[in-house]
């Protein structure tokens, strides 16, 4: 027989790069990033080999290769600033959060219908479109995602379920976690007595 | 390409690619990458279908489990995302920068030519030079991972006559908005 079997071509397998948890680009990018004292720590806790090699004397000494000494003092001075400055947007974020609003407001459609509008839940990391899913199949009523007259999204559920979304935003149930319960309000829409 | 990019805002849909147009991607890339077909069998399975992430300018993203693998301007040549690029480093040519240039990088900066031809960086030797207009993988000085993906402007022997302007286009970088992405 001349026809022998070939050798299956085997797949290269991917090489596994380490990504820094904090920054999440490779180590040895660690110093570029905006977060370089976090990322130490870090690497440090996390992988005490790879701390060495990239931030021991020796190699610090390498590392500055073809690079003058000044321009990698300067190099080092604008990465703390730059820390710095991300620190302080990090802080601003986090106050901004804490300050926003929650709002679940009970709009009243006709007499005895009413619609619970949940405003602001976006600004604490919660993707509304599954929330409006969760709440809905909880309630087993619609609930959608629309734009209110400011142009805003928010969360419109069917029935007046005020009550049970506070109770629910307080126990972080689901995908509504991490919301402070001091920063949800409830508030009642009518409709003026006597309009039409 | 991606320096600022809102998953929000910036895309404009998503389909699963007809499988006709996805025969051509995967000839494509088996074409403009070094790569052998297994490998690229294993990163993206025949029987899994291509999604076509539109996004804004002429960008298109294309991912399988909705991890993006490549992406491209227009009609333009397929790049690797950076993450798959880390995985397979050997499928494009490489160029190195100097540890100056690192900072202007990851800032979003296209590569010019002298960060290139400098000591610290690397170009392709004569016998393997590139010609302009060809993927690159760009390393940095003293590191083992790329930083980068990008287009060459000119051709490697052009950069070193010229030394001047932009020699690598860069298309992502590390810290970009779709390094940000790892999920679509």
């Amino acid at each position: 027989m001349s026809s022998s079997e070939q050798p299956q071509p085997q797949p290269v397998q991917p090489v596994q790069v380490l990504y820094c948890q904090v920054c999440t680009y490779p180590p040895e990018y660690c110093e570029f990033g905006s977060s370089i004292t976090r990322c130490k720590e870090w690497i440090h806790d996390a992988h005490p080999s790879l701390y060495d090699k990239y931030y021991s004397e020796e190699a610090l000494q390498n590392k500055l290769g073809t690079l003058s000494l000044e321009a990698q003092a300067k190099l080092e001075k604008e990465t703390a600033k730059k820390e710095a400055k991300a620190e302080a947007k990090a802080d601003a974020l986090l106050k901004k959060k804490m300050a926003s609003q929650v709002t679940i407001k009970r709009i009243e459609r006709n007499k005895r219908k009413h619609v619970t509008a949940i405003h602001g839940l976006e600004a604490f990391g919660i993707d509304l479109k599954k929330a409006a899913k969760f709440l809905a199949q909880k309630f087993a009523t619609g609930a959608s995602v629309t734009k209110n007259a400011q142009g805003l999204d928010e969360i419109v559920v069917q029935g007046d379920v005020a009550d049970e979304v506070l109770e629910l935003i307080e126990n972080g149930a689901g995908v509504l976690k991490g919301v402070p319960i001091a920063n949800v309000d409830v508030v009642e829409d009518k409709k003026k007595k006597g309009g039409d | 390409m991606f320096k600022k990019f809102q998953p929000s805002t910036d895309i404009a849909g998503q389909t699963p690619l007809k499988s006709s147009v996805q025969r051509s991607i995967r000839a494509g890339v088996l074409a403009q990458w070094k790569i052998e077909p297994e490998t690229l069998e294993q990163i993206w399975p025949k029987k899994e279908p291509l999604v076509h992430v539109k996004c804004r300018e002429h960008v298109s993203i294309y991912t399988v489990h909705n991890e993006p693998l490549f992406f491209q301007h227009f009609d333009g040549p397929l790049y690797p995302t950076l993450r798959l690029y880390h995985k397979y480093p050997y499928m494009l040519p490489k160029v190195g920068i100097d540890r100056g240039a690192i900072r202007f990088l990851l800032g979003g900066a296209h590569m010019m030519c002298p960060g290139l031809t400098s000591a610290g960086g690397y170009l392709p030797p004569p016998n393997a030079a590139l010609p302009a207009g060809a993927l690159v993988g760009i390393y940095a000085e003293g590191k083992e991972h790329a930083v980068g993906v990008g287009i060459t402007k000119l051709g490697t022997e052009e950069m070193r006559k010229v030394n001047k302007d932009i020699g690598v286009e860069v298309a992502s970088y590390l810290g970009d908005d779709l390094w940000a992405l790892q999920t679509l």
